[in-house]
């Protein structure tokens, strides 16, 4: 039994409920036409892969169907906080290059 | 350029799935479960089990979506259907119709068959700006389960918990069933209604037929 809290139905449900879908917070650019083909790879296909704090997209596929977000450990799959799309996480790692 | 916005609005397709009766063709709708005979079956059914199955037949099924920040979406559902839509996991019960929350901007009300079209269209005229009503009745069925150890067979297929301290008569989830998904209600103590997609209703009925077998199942028409 692994019980993820989802924002949206205000619920703790089981895992099986949800999908992860990737790291959070990638901005589409705002004018795609004008990237240069390095920034428009970046976005489309480079991720973070920390040891440790990660901000991730999830979505609750069994249920609401919304998206939010999850400030996850990588390392013990502690689940540190869950907040909505548009919303900032306050749990943020102070290493570098996160 | 509001010529265009007009006729925009206009073209929204609006098809009543009510069969028609075409020259001496006589009108007839199946609902999802039509090939498994529960009438046949209830007359050979148990007369007294653990487990009461029932399926709810062609009832109007309605998904509005809209957000509860706009009064007027929130007043068109008032006006027409006479209730106020339910908060997260709620469900809102008025005479015929009632509304279960789905997610924080979707509903599902169901209603009477025959009233499906009408009632959309009441909503389409009572309401303007960003909304959405699909007629999705010929889409999913309802499945009442009913009788002492219908709780027992909802552990059996279901991760969510329904103790009574986390499930109370009212309480609508959309949640694992089985291996496919259902919208699970509690309608009352002992009676809960499934709501399932009609592709995935043969799979449903006879998981619950299995499910049912050891507290004795008691199939009604
Ligand atoms: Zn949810």
């Amino acid at each position: 039994m692994f019980h993820i809290y989802c924002p949206h139905c205000e619920d703790h449900r089981e895992e099986e409920e949800f999908h992860a879908s990737g790291e959070a917070h990638i901005p589409r650019p705002l004018d795609p036409q004008s990237c240069s083909d390095e920034e428009w790879g970046e976005y489309l296909y480079f991720r973070k892969n920390p040891r440790g704090l990660h901000h991730e997209l999830w979505v609750h596929a069994v249920g609401c169907r919304k998206f939010f977000n999850i400030t996850r450990d990588t390392v013990t799959y502690e689940i540190k906080e869950v907040y909505k799309v548009g919303e900032k996480p306050s749990v943020t790692s102070s290493e570098k290059n996160q | 350029m509001s010529d265009s916005t007009a006729s925009n609005v206009e073209s929204i397709a609006q098809m009543d799935q009510l069969p028609h009766k075409t020259g001496s063709l006589q009108p007839r709708a199946e609902s999802p479960l039509y090939h498994a005979d529960l009438a046949t079956l209830s007359a050979h059914s148990a007369d007294a089990g653990g487990v009461e199955i029932k399926e709810v037949k062609l009832l109007g099924h309605l998904v509005l979506r809209g957000s509860i920040e706009d009064a007027e979406f929130l007043s068109g559902v008032k006006e027409v259907l006479g209730l106020d839509l339910p908060g997260p996991l709620q469900s809102s019960l008025q005479g015929e119709f009632i509304a279960y929350w789905v997610s924080p901007n979707e509903w599902l009300v169901l209603v009477p068959g025959q009233q499906a079209f009408q009632l959309e269209r009441d909503m389409r005229s009572a309401m303007s700006g960003n909304f959405a009503i699909v007629n999705v009745s010929g889409g999913q069925t309802v499945i009442c389960l009913s009788g002492a150890n219908a709780v027992d067979v909802l552990k059996k297929s279901t991760p969510y918990d329904v103790h009574n301290k986390n499930f109370p008569v009212g309480k609508v989830v959309t949640s694992v069933f089985a291996k496919t998904q259902a919208l699970i209600f509690r309608s009352g103590p002992e009676s809960w209604e499934l709501i399932v997609r009609r592709s995935f209703s043969d799979y449903v009925w006879l998981w619950l037929q299995d499910a049912c077998i050891e507290y004795g199942l008691v199939i009604k028409d």
